[in-house]
């Protein structure tokens, strides 16, 4: 039986009580050209060159950190290829006091808000020391157990609120993360206590093997908001000036006590699921070729290029820079001396309990390990 | 007789069960098309079709909880939890269901789930992909757990497992999954649960271990062999309930122990076990129970990775040091 099998007619005396709309946002098309009357700030189209370096900047970045992980010098890594116009854009529009609660697939972001590359490298390869931001201060490290850092994202907000504090918290996830009960629970009480938070479901339509389809039967992944009595619109997450727009909206609403909003940003997973993992196992070569199209670097590019003047030369330039800060960055991280393996022990408390001073000596005294 | 990894082994045992038994259903992330992220379902979804392999949402509480549900009515679910650091969700499922429904119900009804996750350290992996928490399971009334130390363990123990009446926890060592090959016959044959596995006799003294351990236990007994020192050594396997009758009686002829396990120490199972050497064999101890062990830390991401877990050269010093007690 299919569902139009079934009698949905409405009994006479049923009436609508709630009804919802989920919007979607796009100003530019696949090949940047404009399709409606741009938002004030990209009025001037110079003014998006920072963003814009910022998603280049990423995308050279990604593509060390790839070459790394393939030679050895880093471990597992999650790519965030194509997805630089959401990412990037989060950590561009945030303050430097609210805080970002990342999951493992926002570098772009991080880069954004300051994290050093040099830290991002430390952490994928396998050094807490990475986790240790020198800016921003107040950000969280990478959440790695899917959706989790969802509800720390509403304790951080609550800390805000409490305090009066004009700051907003960003939590950003995958499309696969709004299928855990943490997603859903932090937006319930974001909605009940009004919490300045800014959910972003980075929609990249795939968790690791798992297509979106397969996550939700809901037409789209922001009408999730609505149940928790929260707004939610959908953005085209590769267009960078979309997603700015949203953010901005969303950041403002939240700090000025509008309270939350939940923005699915869709954009395309262009690589592998990390390092480890072999998409072609499960995902259609023909897909990808037709995402690469919509791809959010290139789009920003041929805008830029047409409406601020943004030549050959500029890109060619801005090429070779990040290139040579990707350089530099990875020569300071192959320099870090490694830790000393009592260091295990030594952030586990603020003090080490006499229990454990023993094992710390076994280890101080047992020296590095030599494979 | 075919060669086969851990990870095959797990396949083989999954395809024995799912075709001798219809109730047999695997479910998990990415368990279908993908065959999983390390593959051990490989192949299963397109033998035995998407309502018997099935690709669940990203949500662990889902996972165990549904499986809960599956297994009450008769089904015979065998879920996997990508990585152990994924599966603390399920602790409210596993506690306080499946572990309970038989007591709750009298018997009117059961839970014959499996849950099986990769675990332990070894491989490089990111942040929360190498703890070993097993203990946090042993210590829940019950339900059993279980984790093979090699790829026929592997296989007759996961039989074990699904057959079984009630819920298992099924730990695989990941840092083994590739490790080593071994002829495993591929014929249905179960291994019995609830019981220990001497691996080696030795008459100097029992090594105690499970999982990945066994490795560098098994090297440290080759070692001390070297020195003329003869180790027993005992793969406890159902790690809850504790066979504790062997090891007692491998003590009680070798008077000397060393327990040897991944996890942080504190509280750990070795404790258990150490606990029971004294209750019930403390006669026969001619020293104190050693244990190595990792150390009660949060476990380091990979650079320090080979400082935390126990290695060959702190067993076979912990084993010179019992021996050294006269
Ligand atoms: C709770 C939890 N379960 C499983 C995993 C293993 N895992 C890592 S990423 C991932 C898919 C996540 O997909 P999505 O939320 O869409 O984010 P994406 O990776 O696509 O950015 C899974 C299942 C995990 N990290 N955490
Ligand atoms: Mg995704």
């Amino acid at each position: 039986m299919t569902p139009s099998d079934h009698d949905t007619t409405r009994p006479a005396a049923a009436r609508a009580v709630a009804s919802f709309e989920i919007c979607h946002t796009q100003y530019l098309d696949a090949e940047g050209a404009v399709l409606h009357p741009l938002p004030a700030f990209a009025r001037e189209p110079k003014s998006l060159i920072p963003l814009y370096r910022r998603m280049v900047l990423a995308r050279v970045f990604d593509a060390k950190c790839i070459s790394l992980q393939r030679t050895g010098q880093l471990g597992t890594y999650s790519s965030g290829l194509g997805q630089e116009a959401t990412m990037a854009t989060i950590g561009h529009t945030m303050q430097p006091e609210d805080v970002l609660l990342p999951s493992y697939r926002e570098t772009a972001a991080q880069l954004a808000r300051g994290v050093r590359m040099t830290e991002i490298l430390l952490y994928w390869g396998g050094d807490e020391r990475g986790s240790n931001f020198a800016v921003p201060t107040r950000d969280f490290p990478v959440c790695v157990p899917v959706a989790t850092h969802a509800l720390h994202a509403v304790g951080v907000a609550y800390a805000m609120q409490y305090r009066a504090e004009p700051r907003v918290a960003v939590c950003v996830h995958g499309d696969g993360a709004t299928s855990k009960g943490d997603f859903y629970e932090a937006m319930n009480i974001a909605g009940v206590r009004q919490l300045p938070v800014v959910f972003v479901v980075s929609n990249n339509q795939w968790a690791i093997s798992t297509p979106r389809r397969a996550q939700s039967a809901a037409a789209t992944l922001a009408q999730k908001a609505i149940a928790a009595g929260i707004d939610g619109e959908q953005v085209d997450g590769n267009d960078a000036i979309a997603m700015r727009d949203c953010m901005e909206r969303a950041l403002t609403k939240a700090r000025t006590g509008g309270g939350p909003h939940l923005i699915e940003a869709l954009t395309y997973r262009l690589g592998d699921h990390t390092t480890v993992d072999d998409a072609k196992r499960y995902r259609d070569e023909g897909e990808v070729e037709a995402a690469w199209q919509r791809e959010p670097v290139r789009r920003l590019r041929q805008f830029l290029a047409r409406e601020a003047g943004w030549t050959d030369d500029d890109e060619a330039r801005l090429q070779t820079e990040c290139a040579a800060q990707v350089e530099q960055a990875v020569a300071e991280y192959r320099a870090v001396p490694p830790q000393p393996p009592e260091a295990m022990f030594d952030y586990l408390f603020a003090t080490l309990p006499i229990r454990l001073r023993a094992q710390r000596e076994e280890v101080l005294q047992r020296g590095r390990h030599h494979d | 007789m075919t060669e086969l990894t851990l990870v095959e082994a797990v396949t083989r045992a999954l395809a024995w069960e799912m075709n001798a038994d219809p109730a047999v259903i695997v479910l998990g992330e990415d368990v279908g098309l993908n065959g999983g992220v390390f593959r051990a379902t490989a192949g299963l979804q397109e033998r035995f079709g998407t309502q018997r392999v099935i690709d669940t949402p990203l949500a662990e509480t889902l996972i165990a909880g549904m499986s809960v549900g599956m297994a009450a009515e008769h089904l015979k679910p065998v879920a996997e939890i990508q990585f152990m650091g994924f599966i603390y969700p399920t602790i409210d499922h596993i506690l306080s269901h499946a572990g309970r429904l038989r007591t709750r119900t009298r018997g009117r009804l059961t839970c014959p789930m499996v849950l099986r996750a990769a675990f332990g350290g070894g491989i490089h992996a990111p942040e929360h992909h190498s703890e070993s928490t097993e203990a946090l399971f042993a210590h829940i009334p019950g339900i059993r757990v279980v984790i093979p130390s090699s790829p026929a363990r592997a296989y007759g123990l996961l039989l074990a497992a699904i057959r079984d009446p009630d819920p298992v926890v099924f730990l695989e060592p990941k840092r083994l999954y590739r490790m080593l090959k071994q002829p495993v016959a591929d014929d249905g044959e179960a291994l019995p649960l609830d019981v220990c596995f001497v691996l080696r006799e030795g008459t100097d003294l029992t090594l105690v271990s499970w999982g990945a351990m066994i490795v560098e236990t098994l090297a440290a007994a080759d070692r001390l062999a070297a020195e003329g020192i003869s180790a027993e050594v005992i793969d406890v396997a159902t790690i809850a309930p504790l066979d504790i009758d062997s090891i007692l009686e491998s003590v009680a002829r070798t008077g000397r122990c060393v327990i040897v396990h991944e996890a942080a120490r504190n509280n750990g199972v070795g404790a258990e076990i150490a606990a029971e050497l004294a209750d019930k064999g403390l006669l026969s101890l001619l020293a104190p129970v050693a244990r190595v062990t990792g150390y009660d830390t949060i476990m380091p991401l990979y650079q320090l990775e080979n400082d935390y877990l126990p290695d060959t050269a702190r067993i076979v010093a912990a084993a010179r040091q019992t021996l050294e007690v006269t």
